[in-house]
């Protein structure tokens, strides 16, 4: 009955991708941000599912089944404040360069704006190797989670599988509209079975006081954060959610919307939507440890699911079961969508491989490199073992350690491309390092102060982004003009273009 | 207004450092008070980020479809 419910969901979820074909202008523009027109409620659906991925959904249980409530202060409260500040103060300057210029990628952004191709391909390259262990954490958590609803009855590698190839089919069809229409059905899902998983099962549990008045005897320490995470440990965090300034897949997002205004419908519901989302999802893994004592490490990743399996019957299990598939592939959509986007705009026609003109190989091509990438990530699910959490927190490390990139170009005009390379190989040896020197300590921070190696890195890489760009030759006046249009007077010492 | 309003925005990042709740066992109606503390936390966001695009947003970046040019 369960796995009925999932294979009616996934038919669900491809007709309505398939609806959108009807209305494909069969442009690159239409493909990549369907020629921007979508209105304030799928850009706020659409911009809310990319977001919350399964790591929102199995990693946050899994890591509040270990670590408790404070997993909310962690990521989900500082989200609240930090990431629609970002749609504030970033997403309709974007969407306004983006609509002005034509740009259908964030590369094409950067590149213009300091005028670098080679910036560009370094760019590609960096953000595609942060996108992949992103990519990995959807199609894990897809895996995971069609095994655990359907009794093992499907295997992780085919539940991985599965999900890959759903994602795909309607990515590859519908384009941008499909996937912003299939975002805003399937976070409708998420949003209204999660909050029904977390109703009943609360339920059966004896009410949600009765059930916490347990932990509180069993796992005390799971209610308070002393023990679990140190006080720099979370004012560290809050600088993760920064990364959402450099997600491919909701730059992208950005440029879909038909007028700057559509993002104040997203500014204003984020805050609260993070909560009515990640609330659930942080109580039933704390909750968890009374049905389901003992799970090791990344085993607690299932606990959600766990729950639902024990608590709701058959079709219902099946339905909230659809809700937590909904939100790894809402994301992985985007991220598919986003990578075949950059390959086509900023490698493929940047570099003259094919005819401009000839838009349908572009989208061709778009759609074989987003299988092929996709293809990598699978493979690599299969033999990656590292807490979806975890792995999670390395990925956003990188993107939120380049965000000093897009607020220099945004506000800074003195800022140049040899500020920008030295920032993002700060980064990139940053990363490396720390990656490496953490090893398997799932806890690692700076010397064991609590300091999480994201502060490091941003500092460091708004250091070389100001100084190197000081030290170096300013871009043309009719460069910075066409950034900061309404400048009066900016004297640029010895002009410098790519 | 709008220097109010950032001002605010900093004063809300301060206080998401709740480490007077740190180690406080307290459940609130089943929620641990370090928990409800973050949830009212979420509803002052939603407040603010409210009232900054009523009154801090910013302006000219409308764009008129007829002045669209490709990069």
């Amino acid at each position: 009955m369960i796995l009925a419910v999932i294979i009616i969901y996934f038919v669900a979820v491809l007709f309505i991708g398939s609806i959108s074909v009807r209305l494909f202008r069969n442009t690159g523009e239409d493909y990549f941000v369907a020629t921007r027109t979508i209105g304030p409620f799928v850009l706020f659906m659409s911009l809310f599912g990319t977001h919350m991925t399964a790591f929102t959904i199995l990693g946050a249980s899994g890591e509040a089944y270990h670590t408790g409530i404070g997993v909310f202060a962690l990521m989900a409260s500082s989200s609240a404040l930090v990431v629609p500040s970002i749609f504030f103060f970033v997403g309709p300057r974007i969407w306004s360069f983006g609509k002005r210029f034509g740009y259908l990628t964030q590369i094409q952004f950067f590149r213009d704006r300091w005028n670098s191709s080679a910036l560009g391909l370094v760019l590609f390259i960096v953000l595609m190797a942060f996108l992949l262990p992103y990519l990995l954490i959807g199609v894990m958590g897809g895996g995971t989670t069609l095994n655990q609803i359907t009794g093992g009855l499907i295997p992780e590698w085919l539940g991985g599988l599965i999900v890959c190839g759903v994602v795909l089919i309607y990515v590859t069809t519908g384009g941008m509209r499909g996937t912003a229409w299939v975002n805003t059905f399937q976070t409708l899902v998420f949003m209204i079975f999660g909050a029904l998983a977390f109703y009943i099962i609360v339920k059966n549990m004896g009410g949600l006081t009765e059930a916490m008045n347990r932990v509180a005897l069993e796992h005390p320490e799971l209610l308070v954060r002393q023990g679990k995470i140190q006080p720099l440990e979370m004012l560290s965090y809050t600088l993760i959610p920064l990364s959402a300034g450099m997600f491919p897949h909701l730059f992208i997002h950005w440029l879909t919307s038909s007028k700057a205004e559509n993002f104040k419908f997203t500014i204003r519901l984020y805050p609260i939507s993070i909560a009515f989302v990640w609330f659930p999802s942080v109580m039933l893994g704390v909750l968890g440890t009374l049905n389901f004592p003992g799970l090791k490490g990344a085993a607690a990743n299932s606990v959600l699911i766990k729950m639902i399996e024990m608590h709701a019957p058959g079709v219902l299990a099946g339905l909230l079961a659809a809700g937590v598939v909904s939100s790894v592939m809402n994301s992985l959509d985007s991220q598919v969508l986003a990578i075949g986007s950059m390959f086509t705009q900023d490698i493929v026609e940047h570099y003259g491989w094919i005819s401009k003109k000839n838009e349908r190989q572009h989208v061709l091509l778009g759609r074989i490199f987003a299988a092929t990438f996709v293809a990598l990530g699978y493979l690599l699910s299969l033999v990656t073992n590292r807490s979806i959490f975890r792995l999670g927190i390395w990925c956003f490390t990188g993107f939120a350690s380049l965000f000093p990139l897009i607020i220099a170009a945004l506000f800074w005009k003195r800022s140049n491309k040899y500020g920008a390379f030295a920032s993002i190989f700060s980064v990139i040896a940053m990363w490396l390092f720390f990656f490496i020197k953490a090893g398997n300590d799932q806890n690692y921070t700076l010397g064991g102060t609590g300091v999480m190696p994201v502060v490091l890195m941003i500092a460091v890489s708004s250091l070389m982004l100001i100084i190197v760009s000081l030290l170096t030759p300013a871009l043309s006046e009719d460069r910075i003009k066409k950034f900061f249009p309404q400048t009066t007077k900016f004297s640029a010492a010895s002009p410098v273009e790519a | 207004m709008k220097i109010t309003l950032y001002f605010l925005l900093g004063l809300l990042y301060l206080l998401h450092n709740d480490l007077f709740l740190w180690n406080d066992e307290c459940l609130i109606h089943g929620i641990p008070s370090g928990l409800a503390y973050h949830l009212a936390f979420c509803v002052a966001a939603t407040l603010l980020m409210t009232a900054l695009t009523y009154f801090a947003w910013p302006e000219g970046l409308e764009v008129d479809s007829n002045k669209d040019s490709a990069v």
